[in-house]
């Protein structure tokens, strides 16, 4: 028996593949909003990625489907894109700093993080 | 107090009648899969539309346990007039608009029949309702936001929404339709019956259609959303079942 479906995605299949078909404009289609999300109350939210939407709430919805659903979240924050006040990459050489200065350099945090969560997984 | 052979009926056709309102819906969304309007509600939906059929799976776990087939035999192998679906969930998904009034009214009624079943006298079923609590009121968070930004949106965008909800709503009325066992399920503190539920309902979708400038019909012809629940269904559930079933038929003993 054919089924006469009623399924869009089987039925597209006859979709006239002569017709000329218009892409959008680039600027026709929502601003994108950045997406931070925080695993654990208490711990500093780190940026997941980025998701297109008509606004705050939208966003939202998006970033819990997107960003949330394959690890532990417990909050989550949305900013528009367009929010975000950023350096020019042609002023980076005020990032550089001269090797005498090492010792002023904080890294030993970025070690701490790492020390922290190999306690973490010990503990888990 | 104990259950006599009665509330067991009941119980059974109320699970019937919410799993397969999960699985038609959760199949029927899942037909956007690939076509959403953007990406990220392609997912969002999609997402949903899965949700749906593991809290279909979920009910008929329990209806196994109370001695009906195994969960896939029961989801693939019956025809039309055994389900117990209702009508609106029945209906192809049209335009984005109807699908998401579709969404909107159904899932807000699926949460305070959740919310209510969370103090069930039947454990089984009100462990379930309180473990999918969150993931419902995900789905109405996410109807809401879409239906109060469109409702407001531009002129078309209002008058999609407002034709859609003519559409829809006198179909959702066939959600409440009562079954054979209201006073067995409300005596055995198992469920507050059909007609309690549609009056939560009303109250719940009117501040969110309000906030969206949508008005509900009035003079409401819901002639063609009964029957669902006796095994009488729209020409659309076959078609659907045949196709939801087409590989599973081939090999039901597969296991996969």
């Amino acid at each position: 028996m054919i089924i006469q479906s009623l399924d869009p995605r089987v039925n597209r299949s006859k979709i006239d593949r002569e017709k000329e078909f218009q892409p959008l404009e680039q600027l026709d289609q929502f601003e994108t909003y950045e997406v931070f999300h925080q695993k654990k109350r208490g711990t500093q939210h780190q940026h997941v990625g980025i998701v297109h939407a008509p606004n705050h709430e939208l966003a939202m919805m998006f970033a819990k489907e997107q960003y949330s659903r394959r690890g532990q979240c417990v909050n989550l924050w949305v900013v528009k894109t367009s929010d975000v006040y950023v350096t020019d990459y042609d002023d980076a050489d005020i990032f550089e700093t001269t090797p005498e200065k090492k010792h002023r350099d904080p890294e030993s945090y970025k070690v701490m993080d790492r020390i922290q969560a190999y306690k973490e997984r010990q503990n888990a | 107090m104990e259950y006599t052979e009665k509330h067991v009926l009941a119980v059974k056709e109320l699970l019937y009648k919410m799993a397969d309102d999960q699985l038609i819906l959760g199949h029927r969304n899942s037909e956007w899969t690939g076509l959403g309007p953007i990406l990220e509600e392609d997912i969002a939906f999609s997402s949903m539309a899965q949700d749906k059929i593991g809290q279909a799976h979920a009910l008929y776990q329990i209806l196994h346990e109370l001695g009906e087939g195994e969960p896939d035999t029961v989801a693939f192998m019956r025809n039309a007039e055994q389900f117990h679906s209702c009508h609106l969930v029945e209906i192809p998904i049209g335009e984005y608009d109807f699908s998401l009034i579709r969404h909107f009214l159904f899932d807000k009624a699926e949460q305070i029949r959740f919310e209510l079943l969370g103090n069930s006298s039947f454990e089984p079923l009100a462990q379930v309702a309180r473990k999918f609590r969150g993931e419902i009121k995900y789905h109405v968070m996410h109807a809401d936001s879409w239906v109060k930004l469109l409702g407001k949106g531009n002129e078309e965008s209002h008058g999609r929404m407002q034709e859609a909800l003519n559409q829809a709503f006198p179909m959702a009325l066939g959600i409440f339709e009562e079954g054979p066992y209201e006073e067995a399920l409300q005596e055995a503190a198992i469920f507050e019956g059909e007609k309690h539920l549609r009056a939560l309902w009303l109250e719940a979708i009117k501040p969110v259609l309000q906030a969206a400038h949508l008005a509900i019909p009035g003079d409401v012809d819901d002639a063609g959303a009964f029957g669902g629940r006796y095994g009488k269904h729209t020409e659309y559930l076959q078609p659907l079942l045949d196709e939801m079933t087409e590989v599973f038929r081939i090999d039901p003993a597969a296991e996969w």
